[in-house]
């Protein structure tokens, strides 16, 4: 097989004799050549291996489901049942999932196989997988550099061909800042699109889990499994699925806002300016309608998100008490300190922040002053992105403010390191699905990508118009 | 917002953490940065918006109250960090 097979060409592949068999033992190899990145937390060779004989033999029966061939790499955050789930916390060491989240049990059901478990920030609180409790995850293309985060793992499986495609979450970018730091596609879908259920929570209204794959038509199948309706999640979204797939070709036109504030912004890289400026000016040329817009409350966005996602943390995560399950120090005299060293020594010092942060937020005599400030600061926000789609088919903006940056770089200053996320966390205080299009190489070596946020469930021509951009943008792996 | 040691040290009795030492320093510190990096949202007037609460569109997703069992005596055990047969252990909570 192959390196960087797309799933159509491993299925192809499959008629012609290859075995699903010969597909894991290739990316075990991969796996193996690449363990010390650290993407994995733990390879699930032997189960995969057997699975793969199994699956086998239902190709041969003709009962194989649609994935089957399809090997996948999940986040440390998505229950997977029988198998360790910690969110790369010492809080969560050695937890073992008792039932499995909602898309790993959709994934499963249609024939894929999962490889393994991938690294990430600690509870998915990070951009560039440097808190995790479990070791620094690098970025494969320049191993002095982070691989981004929170789905840094993730990614880096992606970007090494350890898999076909990975699960990530994505709460304010946590899958496409990564995915443009190592060159490879990533979408968050819409929220709702995908059920929550059994991904541990970081901020209910704003986390999603998502896709990360070399091939766009690779991240479509997987979402056409994974999304729709689920029983187990009240908030996730009985909109009917579009058939990705079958929608990938794209045709006609689009209408592209840009924002001016994002493309002169003090933060953003000269060179990656530059390019989204003659990219918008090739696709106006091409026939597409560009129109650069003001969008004055850029600056506010990630002030917005950190007030609302450590406000949703602090409640989300006063359940790891290590009492039913978790880290039990031993350190602890009475009930209440086994609550505070448990979590005390359970937790990383980014988590505790967040939490600390959000507890203020929520706190008597501040509740309004900050937290209810940023709610309605994201009624604002919201408004006015769906204003601006109604008359543009997607905003246009860079993934990121550069590529990747250095290990050990942004981790003595928290805000320097949350203005990381500056370009993708809009896609997450409006609900609104974005992707991450590898369509940058860097003078300096490195990929960053393009991102395109487009209206509620806009799926189908996200992923048709990423592959449009791919096929007359892109430089060919 | 001025960020002192009383503050530190009220927020993290509501959250159940501690800060010892040169820890509650840095906390101290960091979090009076950020406050200071969030509060840049003052300069807007949002007098006249109302908060927004929920993103989906969903509303009133309702099923019958049937109980179910979804997991097991023993498999909600399982991961107990200790435990005594069908208890869990605790550190003693009744005071002498």
């Amino acid at each position: 097989m192959k390196n960087y097979s797309s799933f159509s060409d491993i299925q192809l592949q499959l008629q012609e004799g290859l075995t699903v068999k010969e597909v894991v033992v290739h990316y075990l190899k991969n796996i193996r050549q690449y363990a010390h990145l650290n993407a994995f937390l733990e390879v699930f060779e032997e189960e995969a291996l057997h699975r793969a004989e199994q699956i086998d033999l239902k190709i041969k029966q003709g009962t194989a489901g649609k994935l089957a061939g399809m090997v996948i790499a999940n986040k440390d955050v998505i229950n997977h049942k029988g198998h360790h789930t910690t969110s790369s916390s010492k809080i969560l060491s050695g937890y073992e999932s008792i039932y499995n989240a909602t898309a790993i049990e959709r994934l499963l059901r249609d024939d894929a196989i999962i490889i393994g478990r991938c690294n990430c920030d600690e509870f998915a609180m990070g951009s560039s997988n440097e808190n995790s409790a479990f070791g620094i995850c690098k970025n494969g293309l320049d191993e002095t550099k982070v691989p981004g985060g929170s789905s840094g793992g993730s990614a880096v499986a992606v970007q090494m061909d350890m898999c076909t495609i990975s699960l990530g979450s994505d709460t304010g970018g946590s899958i496409r800042q990564p995915a443009s730091l190592c060159g490879v596609f990533g979408i968050k879908p819409t929220y709702g699109r995908v059920s929550r259920y059994g991904l541990i929570a970081y901020a209910s209204s704003f986390d999603q889990i998502g896709v990360f794959s070399n091939h766009i038509e690779d991240a479509a199948i997987a979402m056409e499994v994974i999304s729709g309706k689920d029983v187990m999640d009240a908030t996730s979204s009985a909109h009917p699925v579009d058939a990705y797939t079958n929608q990938l070709a794209f045709s006609g036109t689009v209408r592209l806002a840009s924002f001016a504030e994002a493309l002169h912004h003090p933060k953003l890289d000269t060179e990656i300016s530059a390019t989204m400026n003659t990219l918008i000016k090739s696709l106006n040329e091409a026939g597409h309608t560009t129109t650069q817009v003001s969008f004055t409350e850029l600056d506010y966005l990630v002030p917005t998100y950190y007030l609302l996602t450590t406000a949703e943390a602090s409640s989300n995560l006063s359940r790891f008490d290590g009492i039913r399950y978790g880290y039990r120090s031993q350190n602890a005299t009475d009930l209440e300190s086994t609550y505070r060293k448990n979590r005390s020594e359970g937790f990383g010092p980014e988590v505790k922040r967040r939490i600390m942060l959000g507890t203020f937020v929520l706190s008597a005599g501040y509740y309004d002053a900050y937290y209810a400030k940023a709610q309605k600061m994201r009624r604002l926000i919201r408004d006015k992105t769906l204003e601006l789609l109604k008359t543009n088919d997607f905003i246009i903006l860079p993934t990121t403010p550069s590529t990747a940056f250095g290990i050990g770089e942004k981790t003595k200053d928290p805000v320097e390191m949350y203005l990381a996320d500056l370009y993708t966390v809009q896609a997450n205080i409006t609900g609104l699905p974005a992707v991450s299009v590898p369509l940058g190489k860097h003078s300096n070596g490195l990929p960053y990508g393009i991102q395109l946020i487009g209206n509620k469930f806009s799926e189908a021509r996200l992923l048709a118009f990423s592959k449009y951009l791919m096929t007359h943008y892109g430089n060919s792996k | 917002m001025k960020v002192d040691d009383q503050l530190v040290d009220k927020i993290s009795d509501l959250a159940r953490l501690e800060f010892l030492g040169e820890e509650k320093e840095q906390i101290k510190k960091d979090l009076q940065q950020i406050l200071g990096f969030v509060e840049k949202l003052n300069e807007v007037n949002l007098d006249q918006i109302e908060p927004l609460v929920y993103i989906t569109d969903e509303v009133n997703i309702l099923r019958d109250d049937v109980a179910e069992e979804h997991v097991s005596k023993e498999q909600a055990l399982r991961n107990v960090p200790l435990r005594d047969s069908d208890y869990i252990k605790v550190p003693k909570v009744i005071k002498k």
